[in-house]
């Protein structure tokens, strides 16, 4: 195990480095299959076995089956890659970000066009640790 | 010889693309970033570029995590659009030009940039949103393209000052072949914008500002910039702004802005975009 990363700071971000990289390779690969539509058609056929031919663990499997969009990335998803994962679903980048932050689509495209996610008070984990 | 006669830097927002290719772009969300660019289409009209090499990184569409190369460049006569989800994007395939980059890879090796060689590569987002940004949707592409892709997506990613060095790598590559080409380099992504996780939508206007007025003035403050501050100040994805910085490099010292366009939201980022040239013609 690699020694505590400067990174381990940052709110709610997850920076996916070799660690998580290794640990997502299968999780990740399975995404990068679904470029193929007749990969994705299977997909949606039948979601469990076409997960099952991938070596990963259950937990990953049932943060795909529940598209439990901040799981994978905990779980060592990319978002390059869960992005195909949500394009075979039909959905955005801004329909998952908005999913990823808790909030509903219509809130996340507000916060958008007010300016976004402001900078200041999301700099560090001790700033949102005062948020109760 | 050739030269490198002027820098652009884009976002290549993927959102931006699905906009142009669904007939949105008069939509009132989409129309102030499409009229942003309307000057710059003109500019690039009339610089009329023999060759562009376009800066961007693969999201996951050409490679994967089998292979992960720092530094890549395309040397084939032609490069497919990729399929990243939804089909692939309703644009011409994009030329390239082996000679110049066989020429560049020849070149910066042995200036010590070790680039993987890629001769099969189909090309996604982060180099056709650019390309529709700046020529519209022709039949075909105005000018060939040279690809360069650098990851950006595996920590660690390039450092900026290792990028704003291959820029200058680059430069010594195209000044040294022997035909009179004009070239235009550009550097795509960013600007702030974190696509992931809980803080997704972080924006940060001040950075992106400081960004853009240093880029022209200071570049090499910006080659000071760490992965971390990218990070915690710009969000996990602004750190495709390095790509920026290889474009940058591969200009004059001394250049001056033509073109600065900035607004916010496209989709989930702040879209940048400046035109540079080298202040000596």
């Amino acid at each position: 195990m690699a020694l505590p990363k400067e990174y381990d700071d940052l709110p709610g971000t997850i920076v996916f480095d070799a660690d998580r990289a290794r640990e997502g390779y299968h999780l990740n690969m399975f995404c990068m299959s679904l470029m193929k539509p007749q990969n994705r058609a299977a997909f949606k056929a039948a979601e469990r076995a076409y997960l099952d031919q991938w070596p990963m663990t259950e937990a990953q499997k049932q943060s795909i089956l529940t598209r439990d969009w901040n799981g994978m990335l905990r779980l060592g998803g990319n978002i390059y890659f869960t992005a195909k994962l949500a394009a075979t679903d039909g959905l955005s980048f801004q329909q998952i970000a908005a999913m990823m932050t808790g909030s509903t689509q219509d809130e996340y495209a507000q916060m958008m066009i007010k300016g976004g996610r402001p900078i200041a008070g999301n700099r560090s984990k001790s700033e949102w640790k005062n948020l109760g | 010889m050739a030269r490198i006669i002027a820098g652009v830097a884009t976002s290549h927002i993927p959102a931006v693309g699905a906009a142009w290719d669904n007939g949105k772009t008069d939509e009132p969300y989409w129309q102030p970033v499409f009229k942003g660019f309307e000057r710059s289409k003109e500019w690039i009209a009339k610089v009329k570029p023999d060759v562009c090499i376009v800066v961007y990184n693969d999201h996951m569409s050409a490679f994967s995590l089998e292979i992960v190369p720092t530094f890549a460049i395309g040397c084939a006569a032609e490069f497919p659009i990729a399929d990243e989800g939804w089909g692939p994007r309703p644009v011409p395939p994009v030329k390239g030009h082996p000679e110049l980059a066989s020429h560049i890879v020849q070149s910066v090796v042995l200036d010590e940039f070790d680039i993987t060689i890629v001769n099969k590569m189909e090309v996604d987002h982060g180099l056709t949103v650019p390309l529709t940004l700046m020529f519209g949707q022709p039949k075909e592409w105005p000018c060939p393209v040279i690809p360069i892709a650098v990851n950006v997506v595996v920590y660690p990613v390039p450092t900026g000052n290792r990028c704003y060095l291959l820029g200058k790598a680059i430069r010594k590559a195209v000044e040294s072949f022997d035909k009179d080409l004009r070239v235009v380099i550009f550097g795509t992504g960013g600007m702030s914008h974190q696509l992931q996780g809980p803080r997704a939508g972080l924006i940060n206007r001040e950075f992106d500002t400081r960004f853009l007025d240093n880029l022209t003035v200071d570049p090499r403050a910006l080659t000071k910039i760490s992965h971390l501050e990218y990070l915690r100040e710009a969000g996990s994805e602004a750190i495709e702004l390095v790509m920026w910085l290889i474009m940058r490099g591969a200009l004059d010292d001394e250049v001056k802005e033509v073109r600065r366009f900035y607004h916010v939201p496209a989709s989930n980022t702040a879209l940048g975009h400046i035109v540079l040239e080298n202040a000596q013609p």
